[in-house]
């Protein structure tokens, strides 16, 4: 039982970790930029505020993904070990191993971009719509990473039950 | 790039913000249009520099508005050199030594000339202040060489001293010279340091730095053709006008900075050189054409 499970466990705790990892490190390069460049143009501390919460995105993505994980192992039934059991644990693993990464480079590339929309507003107004679509299309490669994610990991489970068809496979 | 923001983020906010507040055409154009200091005083506050004025008595000075506008700035580099982590924060103090190189100078003229103390602290140059320690010493001090070993031992220009002078040196030699061998020790340094850090510091500050040695090298080679010459001078403050310093041509080359595009074979000719014309062959020959441009401007 948990051979099977722990392959489960380590995918749920790299896509928590992963995703925080890339949501903080988006935040820190974009707030510190925010903060500079609101010394000298105030009206952006406001508005820039989108670029983190693009970032905090992240994180939440993760947690999300992690809920569902761990909701596919609440049904094992301990005494009927399935050879299924083994190809859950791999997918769930390799779920959040991969949801995880992207939400790290997805996290990554809102900081920079949001970091580069705090420093070119404080000059430029106009600037400011156009590089909020960028950061829009980067937040989107985080939400593909959970898409893939999820539809994976819905297609297994833990402790199937024991039917005819399984038996002849095992 | 993925550590883009960790040391230096806020200060390039910063320096950005700093950066769109420069004067522009616009407001040279309304400064133009001034009457008097009170209406420069009205236009100032309208852009970055606000109310710098607002403490200041009614009959305004161009000496006051001037100290002003310096404090704004050596505040703001401050600020910055404050906040600033390592290579950053030595690069500043880099920054500085330039002018603390010219308020040294400075003082010891003073000295020689037995002007007050007070009257030489009052024209130093903000940025190139020692900390107070140092400047106590100053009035105890009667020669240069006592100004040397109870001042300027301590402070960060020692090992520049130590390159080049003895003592007795110090007191022998004319001011311009003592300047013109700190100065190049000072931009060696300079260029040994931004090399060490390499990337986009060594790929803006190669150039600037072998623009700077050059004009030096080619300044101290026509004023030690026996002309009176003005000898340029960092600050504003001070324009001294020189008799030829009299140097002999070895001496002339051992004051050329060992940097620069004239370096070395630049600078071999243009020890060797006696007259205007063949500085300015020497210069054509060895310098490319677009920082000719640069130093015709300085024949002029």
């Amino acid at each position: 039982y948990q051979r099977r499970v722990r392959g489960a466990g380590v995918g749920m705790g790299l896509c928590m970790s992963l995703s925080v990892l890339g949501a903080s490190w988006g935040i820190w390069t974009v707030g510190t930029s925010i903060l500079g460049a609101g010394v000298k143009a105030p009206r952006i501390r406001a508005k820039h505020i989108v670029s983190v919460v693009f970032c905090e995105a992240v994180a939440i993505y993760g947690i999300i993904m992690a809920i569902l994980m761990r909701q596919r192992w609440e049904r094992i039934d301990d005494l009927h070990p399935n050879r299924s059991d083994y190809l859950a644990g791999y997918v769930l693993f390799a779920g959040g191993l991969g949801a995880g990464l992207c939400n790290i480079f997805s996290g990554v590339c809102v900081g920079v971009a949001g970091s580069s929309a705090a420093l070119g507003d404080a000059q430029n107004p106009k600037l400011f719509v156009r590089l909020i679509v960028v950061e829009i299309f980067g937040s989107a490669l985080g939400l593909f990473g959970i898409i893939v994610g999820i539809v994976a990991i819905t297609g297994v489970e833990f402790g199937t039950k024991v039917t005819h068809h399984n038996m002849m496979m095992t | 790039m993925l550590s883009m923001n960790v040391e230096f983020g806020f200060l390039e906010g910063l320096v950005r913000g700093y950066k769109s507040e420069i004067l522009k055409t616009t407001d040279y154009a309304n400064l133009l249009q001034c009457d008097s200091l009170e209406d420069v005083k009205l236009h100032l506050s309208s852009t970055g520099y606000g109310d710098f004025l607002a403490n200041e008595q009614p009959p305004l000075r161009t000496t006051t508005i001037r100290e002003h506008m310096t404090q704004k700035l050596v505040d703001e580099l401050h600020f910055m050199r404050v906040q600033a982590v390592e290579p950053l924060k030595q690069f500043f103090e880099y920054i500085r030594y330039s002018y603390m190189i010219d308020n040294i100078v400075l003082i010891i003229s003073g000295t020689l000339h037995e002007r007050s103390v007070q009257d030489l602290l009052q024209q130093c140059h903000p940025l190139g202040m020692f900390d107070s320690v140092a400047m106590a010493g100053l009035t105890i001090a009667k020669s240069i060489s006592e100004v040397y070993r109870f001042v300027l031992v301590d402070t960060p220009l020692a090992p520049y001293f130590q390159d080049c002078l003895s003592e007795e040196d110090l007191d022998e030699l004319n001011v311009e010279i003592i300047r013109s061998t700190l100065y190049r020790a000072y931009l060696e340094d300079f260029n040994r340091f931004c090399e060490k850090i390499g990337g986009s510091t060594w790929d803006i500050m190669q150039p600037i730095l072998e623009f700077e040695a050059d004009r030096r090298a080619i300044n101290i080679t026509i004023n030690s053709f026996g002309q009176v010459l003005l000898l340029f001078a960092h600050c504003a403050r001070e324009l001294t006008r020189t008799n030829s310093t009299e140097l002999s041509k070895d001496d002339r080359a051992r004051l050329y900075p060992r940097l620069g595009k004239l370096y070395p074979e630049g600078h071999a000719a243009l020890a060797r050189a006696d007259s205007q014309q063949q500085v300015r062959t020497i210069v054509d020959v060895h310098m490319q054409v677009s920082a000719q441009w640069h130093v015709c401007a300085l024949f002029c």
